[in-house]
């Protein structure tokens, strides 16, 4: 601490204190912030891992890789490890946690002690879905589906749901901190109007974490039951039934996905209006379609069901409000196209992955509408086509998402800026990766593959190696961001306080910010994304 | 259809024709939009470079272009939601007449029962242009009846029948998948439907089995001591069963069910569950006695009871009521349950 001989670097959030003891006791949301970070990149490679070896498993037809057993817990753990463990912590734990305090000029979160208290659980979580791996690893698919999860798995079914029922809290305390904050700790000036959308979208996220996840926790606490103790209340055999486990686990996991998207979908609007140099096209209507997506989100789950065996007028009803969730979705995008007209645009890394965003969610937004649909959906459920639907929506989407996020705050976040070429190679691997990965799957889908199977026909064995080939590309593209952003933390340039002259509270203090934010609390009498006035002083770059 | 690399399957069931043009119409509203997206933000990418445009316009919005896009999006969406129901309408609903087969899943096989006795294990034989009906279920765990070929899947759940049906237009094998994830051998769990011509299958349907699958039902019935109670003369301590299946059972506590296969299930392995009115809850429970394929035969026993020949003509054998007295002239059926 004591060098003193080196010109004075002012005190951040990260050099304010050092030694072991000052992270794992911080309060300090920044620092909670990159505690999530570590861990939920951990989580990545772990998910990410067990990934590999499902596409490794598929070049070949025959499941001559691992064994049946084996491969069913590696695609089980490769889902509950990257839902519950990486995405859904992903935006809102580590930049929302970042960012939300910054962006309305309060020092901290709320509850500081219960944000720190989210990461605890967040690790006795994690702690406990590791030594469920290490243990010998659940294969009853991510989705524990009775009466398989609690009568006929031979698995660790038990601490598998639990670490999912713990993670749980977590996730309930950052949604309570977010909601508590956002309404009570506004800067001066800051209102609702004026809210950046990244904020709209997580306090959206955060509603459904707060209402939806009691429902899993019960759900899975319910399981863990059925199977310790043998009441009956998913297992026929016991007088249980097994589509009751369907409804309530879809209640919070279709909500669930939103937890996931609606934060991405924030990040991007941040990305597009900073680097268009415009307002967000319809920022009234972007905000109100996080609202409406949270909400109609609750009432479509049973589109998970169409074919499980429930009523025909259920599924009607089901299916017709699927597809109204499906028109905010659309707005948004078109908001952020529009959002570009007349713009001043320039294509640095954040930018590359929001418009790879934009379009990756249209293509998996639309997919959705197959399965929205009743009469096809009865044809592509629980084949190739959901995967590919649904991980154009979690990587193509969420996941480019918080790469564009970490991107726009890094020079934020660590003071530091990344080397700009390799963070653009990278940005084109995951793009055609992840493309060539699960383009192929929507075909292979319609044709009937169906999920989770290890052996498959000959005829998809093309598809499949399609698939495998871009698997290792996309590896590629999240393999070199790990490596130059560790680097720049020590070889990067200083970024200043805002190298993006991006508009916003964050961009307003220094980086890496102080550890409560603002000198001065600051008093906002500007709108949201006043790129006109920030534009307007500067002088005219690059004279034509 | 390329033999090396497929990338559609084939379509064999009338349904099949009805799902893809669907499925085209998605396809193509699905590549609109994903085009005038892609070449929107391509051509104000290029048009409104920094370079180019060194000064962005502020533009707030525009409710008329916001309801343009709302609205849009939302007649399509309801123009595909119709088209979707009207199909998942006609999969649901099987047609009067159609052929039964009967299916149940285990970890991990597809076993089959055909009504004129024949059993199968992952291969399924249909006739080409009839409708088939599948009724199904489960021994342990969810499995789901899938043939891609016909575009049609239904969960198969324990404790429960659940239906589907197709109508097979061209002959050939084509694939049967369990498509709900159900342990080990999930992928193993895989078979073939075999689509015959109605001369071929006729003369399948012929070879090889003892007798129907109603009689081996007429012989559970008597061997479980069903026939003791289930008397055809109202003399029974249990109700007349002749004649009963598709009709309304007036129930002890003022419902009204209607008889169907899973109400026959579920009275013989919970008769206490729904009482016909007018009887005690006397029944012994089957829960645990009786496997699936002997619940099935009993089903398909009673479903013939009194219904002559009135089922397609592919049932060839139907059971005569052969325990105390024959068929009953059509009573009150409100007194008449599968209690």
């Amino acid at each position: 601490m004591a060098t003193a001989v080196q010109p004075v670097e002012p005190t951040n959030y990260l050099n304010a204190d050092y030694g072991i003891k000052s992270w794992l006791l911080t309060t300090d949301h920044k620092r909670i912030a990159m505690l999530y970070l570590i861990s939920i990149t951990f989580f990545f490679w772990i998910g990410g891992l067990f990934a590999m070896l499902v596409r490794l498993e598929l070049l070949t037809p025959a499941g001559d890789l691992m064994q049946a057993d084996t491969y069913n817990k590696v695609f089980t753990m490769h889902g509950v490890t990257m839902v519950f463990f990486f995405l859904i912590p992903s935006v809102p734990a580590v930049l929302g946690n970042f960012l939300v305090p910054l962006m309305i000029g309060a020092k901290d979160l709320a509850f500081p002690r219960i944000n720190l208290l989210s990461w605890y659980i967040y690790v006795a979580a994690g702690c406990l879905w590791l030594y469920t791996i290490v243990n010998g690893g659940v294969d009853t698919g991510w989705t524990f589906y009775t009466p398989l999860s609690t009568a006929f798995s031979n698995t660790h079914v038990i601490t598998g749901a639990l670490s999912v029922f713990i993670a749980g809290f977590s996730s309930i305390f950052t949604g309570l901190n977010f909601i508590v904050t956002i309404h009570r700790m506004r800067a001066p000036g800051m209102t609702w109007q004026r809210l950046p959308l990244f904020l709209w979208a997580n306090y959206a996220a955060a509603v459904i974490m707060v209402l939806g996840t009691p429902v899993l926790a019960v759900t899975l606490l319910l399981v863990a039951l059925e199977r310790a103790f043998n009441i009956g209340v998913f297992n026929p055999q016991l007088g249980g039934d097994p589509l009751l486990f369907q409804h309530l686990f879809w209640f919070y996991s279709h909500p669930a996905v939103y937890i996931m998207i609606l934060p991405g979908m924030g990040v991007i609007s941040e990305i597009v209006a900073c680097f268009s140099r415009k307002r967000i096209f319809g920022y009234n209507l972007v905000a109100l379609a996080s609202i409406a997506i949270a909400v109609l989100g609750f009432l479509v789950w049973a589109h998970h069901m169409f074919v499980a065996g429930i009523s025909l007028y259920a599924a009607l009803v089901f299916s017709l409000l699927s597809f109204f969730v499906a028109i905010p979705s659309a707005i948004k995008v078109f908001n952020w196209t529009a959002t570009m007209y007349k713009g001043s645009i320039r294509f640095d890394t954040p930018m590359l992955y929001a418009l790879g965003f934009i379009g990756l969610f249209t293509i998996g937004g639309l997919t959705g509408l197959f399965l929205a649909c009743l009469g096809v959906d009865v044809h592509v459920h629980d084949t190739y086509f959901i995967i590919a639907h649904f991980h154009y929506i979690m990587v193509g989407g969420m996941v480019m998402a918080y790469m564009g996020g970490l991107h726009f705050w890094w020079p934020k976040i660590s003071g530091k800026l990344y080397p700009e070429a390799w963070a653009k190679l990278s940005a084109m691997f995951v793009f055609f990766g992840f493309n060539l990965t699960f383009f192929p799957q929507f075909v292979l889908g319609y044709m009937g593959m169906p999920r989770r199977y290890q052996s498959y026909p000959p005829e998809f064995q093309v598809l499949n190696v399609l698939s495998t080939a871009g698997a290792s590309i996309l590896a590629v593209g999240y393999v070199l961001p790990m490596i130059y952003f560790l680097w720049s933390l020590r070889y990067g340039q200083n970024a200043g306080p805002n190298p993006w002259n991006a508009a916003g509270l964050e961009w307003k203090t220094a980086s890496p910010p102080p550890t409560f934010n603002f000198d001065v609390t600051p008093v906002v009498n500007w709108e949201a994304y006043n790129y006109d006035e920030l534009d307007k002083p500067q002088e005219v770059p690059l004279a034509s | 259809m390329w033999s090396n690399l497929p990338l559609f399957p084939p379509a064999a069931s009338k349904m099949a024709h009805q799902v893809d043009h669907l499925y085209f119409f998605l396809v193509g509203t699905t590549a609109f939009f994903t085009i005038l997206i892609v070449c929107l933000l391509g051509f104000f990418a290029w048009r409104y470079r920094r370079k180019k445009n060194p000064v962005a316009t502020q533009i707030e919005g525009s409710m008329a272009l916001e309801l343009t896009w709302t609205l849009i999006p939302t007649v399509i969406a309801m123009f595909i939601f119709v088209w979707g129901a009207s199909i998942y309408f006609a999969e649901t609903r099987p047609p009067r007449n159609a052929m039964e087969v009967y299916a149940v899943g285990k970890q991990w096989m597809w076993k089959f029962q055909h009504q004129q006795g024949q059993r199968e294990i992952n291969v399924l034989h249909v006739p080409v242009d009839r409708d088939v009906r599948m009724i199904m279920t489960s021994q342990d765990v969810i499995h789901s009846f899938f043939v891609p070929a016909f575009r049609i899947k239904a969960d198969v759940l324990p404790g429960r029948y659940t239906s589907t049906w197709f109508h097979a237009t061209v002959p050939g094998r084509y694939h049967l998948f369990c498509s709900q994830y159900c342990g080990t051998q999930h992928s193993g769990m895989i078979g073939e439907v075999v689509v015959m011509e109605p001369a071929a299958y006729e003369q399948w349907a012929a070879s090889g089995s003892d007798g129907s699958l109603a009689s081996e039902g007429e012989k559970a019935f008597m061997q479980y001591g069903c026939s003791m109670c289930h008397r055809a003369d109202y003399q029974g301590r249990g109700p007349n069963l002749v004649g009963l299946f598709g009709k309304p059972v007036l129930l002890d506590d003022g419902r009204t069910v209607i008889a169907d296969e899973s109400y026959l299930r579920e009275s013989i392995i919970y008769p206490g569950a729904k009482i016909a009115s007018g009887f005690k809850n006397i029944m012994p429970n089957f829960q645990g006695q009786i496997s699936e394929e002997e619940l099935i035969s009993l089903v398909a026993y009673i479903k013939g009871l009194g219904t002559g020949q009135s089922n397609p003509p592919a049932t060839m054998a139907e059971p005569t009521a052969v325990y105390p007295v024959g068929p009953q002239p059509e009573k009150s059926q409100a007194t008449s349950s599968g209690k």
